[in-house]
């Protein structure tokens, strides 16, 4: 790092993803803390490597697959889409069929490599199917013909109870591992305990590991995309379609392939959700998906695909947070003393006749249990973003970047 | 200007086997009854700087607009090198060599200007969304090369220093010449401009006159000109066509239409007949 660090001597360089020195070293050390984090060895970063924290790291790969699938076609594209959730339940049930285990349910047995790829691609044309709707409404009409289709797909979906096993039990859905055909012993397992290299590693550490590889490759892959051919294509046709038009873009085309792409994406995210959760009900894939990948999308901020593992890091450890903290205020509210006692009391209701905003008890009670309050909170944050940041976290980033880069001058 | 963009020049200039390279034929458009293009005709050869005037509401951007198939005439028949293009969908026509800049800017304000001029010359790339998606091989070249044309055009244009500036944070002189840019990046052989200086100081109205002359000049690209600066347009323009209420007035040369009582009638009005 000597001389002019932003000084390209070559278009291939001023063109690359990692174009300067500290983009490289940050991410860098962001896939060495990837790598290492589940063997526990971090200083600092222990408590991650336990099961459950696993598990919520597995989910944050699995939302940001999806995510950077939304982010092509309402970020780059610019078509507001509610509807992610259906794609991502497409996608799963094709895993279900072609994947699932034999039995009474619909299931064929076969590996990974064909049920994955084939959700995406099943996925992929049910968006095409849909995509020429986008040409006749626009804005918030498109937003409410895609929030049609959840509500459609949510009853498809329970009521194909041979597909789907029904909205009571659900299904169990194929596994994560590696096998050639329909063998006994699976070549990699990623659900079973076990030794990779000499190191002793969860099941959960494993499936971590597999997930957050296909989320690297996925956020390689759309970066490509927005930074070639086609993503300019995508940004034209979102900031001024006729203008795109006029300078030769298809717009019937564009539309039709961002849907394609982006409910692709969402094919193979819904699939490795279900395969992650191993068993899960038709609902799994209402509205509340959705909700949770359009919040990661614009919290992060719409059309960065970095954006992207910010958004789905934070929209994902919200709700623990939340958790976390409503029981250590539900503690405070029922032992503490004085004006701790009290504020702690006012957010948390800990009995029947007690009102507080978050309630700490199970079923009924005044206020808002933990899921609710979360969803609330989703929805306050995208209103905050849109209005105060409409870059999302990435924006905040690049303002703390850009004040230090002047530090200690203003501008 | 250098390289790539003379070798195009170069490539073009054979001889040519069509009449006109547009020919707007008695062309009729209108809106619920209001008629905006009422039997319009014109011709622009190789080359030529056309131009276009007329009062507000004249139906100056009408013409364009029909032209690139946004609007689609009722009647009448525009031929592109001999050939109809009628019905063509917009970016067809883009893809044929006709490029076009806007009287509000139209350019894709979250994106740099890099990425807007890039844009311009999405017609003239050929890989597809998985071979940009790898980022490998042609996909990579093809990127690489035609980064090389935009730099050249940005070179031309003396926009260097905003290059990677969103576009939407430019001044509206550098935007205007942004526009120009992702026009030229089409590689056209004819290039639509809707109002270049509107609203510009003299400077910027002087310095975007040069650049429209070194296009016509050094890459011997035809122009059709839409403005209402009547000083840049008597100064540059080789033909003008008036047309006022949607029909044609007078086609001439430069000095011929000032003279023409019709044109001075549209502009100034009819001496009042006072008893």
């Amino acid at each position: 790092m000597r001389g002019r660090p932003l000084l390209h001597t070559s278009y291939v360089s001023d063109q690359a993803i990692f174009n300067s020195g500290t983009k490289k070293v940050l991410v860098g050390l962001f896939l060495l803390i990837l790598a290492l984090m589940p063997l526990g060895v971090i200083p600092g970063l222990k408590w991650a490597a336990t099961n459950s924290w696993m598990r919520v790291f597995g989910e944050v790969a699995v939302l940001l697959i999806a995510a950077l699938g939304l982010n092509i076609l309402t970020g780059l594209a610019g078509q507001v889409s509610l509807g992610h959730a259906f794609f991502m339940g497409i996608g799963a049930y094709t895993a279900a069929i072609l994947g699932g285990p034999e039995g009474p349910l619909w299931g064929l047995g076969l590996p990974i490599w064909v049920w994955l790829p084939a959700a995406g691609a099943v996925a992929a044309l049910v968006g095409v199917v849909i995509a020429p709707t986008s040409l006749r409404v626009r804005g918030l009409y498109l937003a409410i013909v895609t929030l049609g289709l959840v509500f459609i797909g949510e009853h498809l979906f329970r009521n194909f109870d041979f597909i789907t096993g029904g909205s009571q039990s659900g299904r169990t859905f194929p596994p994560l591992e590696l096998k050639l055909w329909k063998e006994e012993a699976p070549i990699v397992s990623f659900q079973t305990d076990g030794s990779w290299f000499g190191i002793e590693l969860s099941s959960q550490a494993k499936m971590f590991y597999l997930l957050v590889a296909f989320a690297i490759v996925a956020s390689l892959l759309a970066k490509n995309i927005q930074r070639s051919r086609a993503g300019r294509a995508f940004q034209s046709i979102r900031d001024r379609d006729i203008a795109a038009e006029i300078t030769g873009v298809d717009e019937f085309r564009y539309k039709t392939l961002a849907f394609a792409i982006s409910s692709g994406y969402a094919g193979v995210a819904g699939a490795l959700f279900a395969a992650f959760v191993s068993r899960t009900i038709p609902e799994a894939f209402g509205l509340p998906l959705s909700v949770e990948v359009i919040a990661i999308v614009l919290i992060g901020g719409a059309g960065i695909v970095s954006g992207m593992v910010l958004g789905s890091l934070f929209v994902i450890v919200l709700p623990l947070i939340v958790q976390n903290l409503t029981e250590w205020l539900s503690d405070l509210a029922r032992s503490g003393e004085g004006i701790v006692q009290s504020i702690a009391d006012f957010f948390v209701a800990t009995g029947t006749f007690d009102f507080g905003l978050i309630s700490s008890l199970p079923g009924s009670s005044p206020g808002l249990n933990v899921f609710q309050f979360n969803q609330v909170l989703y929805g306050l944050l995208i209103v905050g973003f849109i209005i105060f940041e409409p870059l999302g976290l990435y924006g905040i980033w690049v303002r703390i970047r850009n004040y230090w880069k002047g530090w200690p001058f203003t501008y | 200007m250098s390289g790539q963009l003379l070798k195009r020049r170069a490539e073009r200039s054979g001889p040519s086997d069509y009449e006109h390279l547009l020919a707007v034929k008695d062309i009729h458009l209108s809106f619920r009854g209001v008629r905006a293009i009422d039997g319009v005709s014109f011709h622009v050869d190789d080359g030529e700087l056309f131009a276009i005037i007329g009062p507000n509401g004249a139906g100056k951007t009408s013409l364009f607009n029909s032209i690139n198939q946004v609007y689609r005439p009722e009647e009448g028949d525009i031929l592109w090198k001999g050939e109809s293009i009628m019905g063509l969908k917009p970016n067809r026509t883009a893809e044929l060599g006709i490029a076009r800049t806007f009287q509000n800017i139209a350019l894709y304000p979250h994106m740099t200007v890099l990425e807007n001029i890039l844009t311009g010359r999405h017609v003239r790339m050929t890989q597809g969304w998985l071979a940009g998606a790898m980022w490998w091989g042609k996909a990579k070249k093809e990127e690489i090369a035609n980064r090389e044309i935009v730099e050249e055009i940005i070179d031309f244009l003396e926009i260097e220093q905003w290059r990677k500036y969103p576009v939407g944070l430019l001044p509206y002189g550098i935007q205007k010449r942004v526009e120009l840019g992702r026009a030229l990046a089409m590689d056209p052989e004819l290039l639509l401009l809707d109002e270049p200086v509107a609203g510009m100081n003299l400077e910027e109205t002087e310095d975007m006159a040069r650049f429209i002359l070194d296009v016509r000049d050094e890459l011997d690209i035809a122009i059709v000109l839409v403005e209402h600066d009547m000083g840049l347009v008597m100064d540059i323009a080789d033909r003008v066509l008036v047309v006022d209420f949607g029909k044609p007035i007078a086609t001439g040369k430069p000095a011929e239409v000032q003279q023409n009582p019709n044109v001075i009638k549209a502009y100034l009005g009819e001496e009042l007949e006072t008893a």
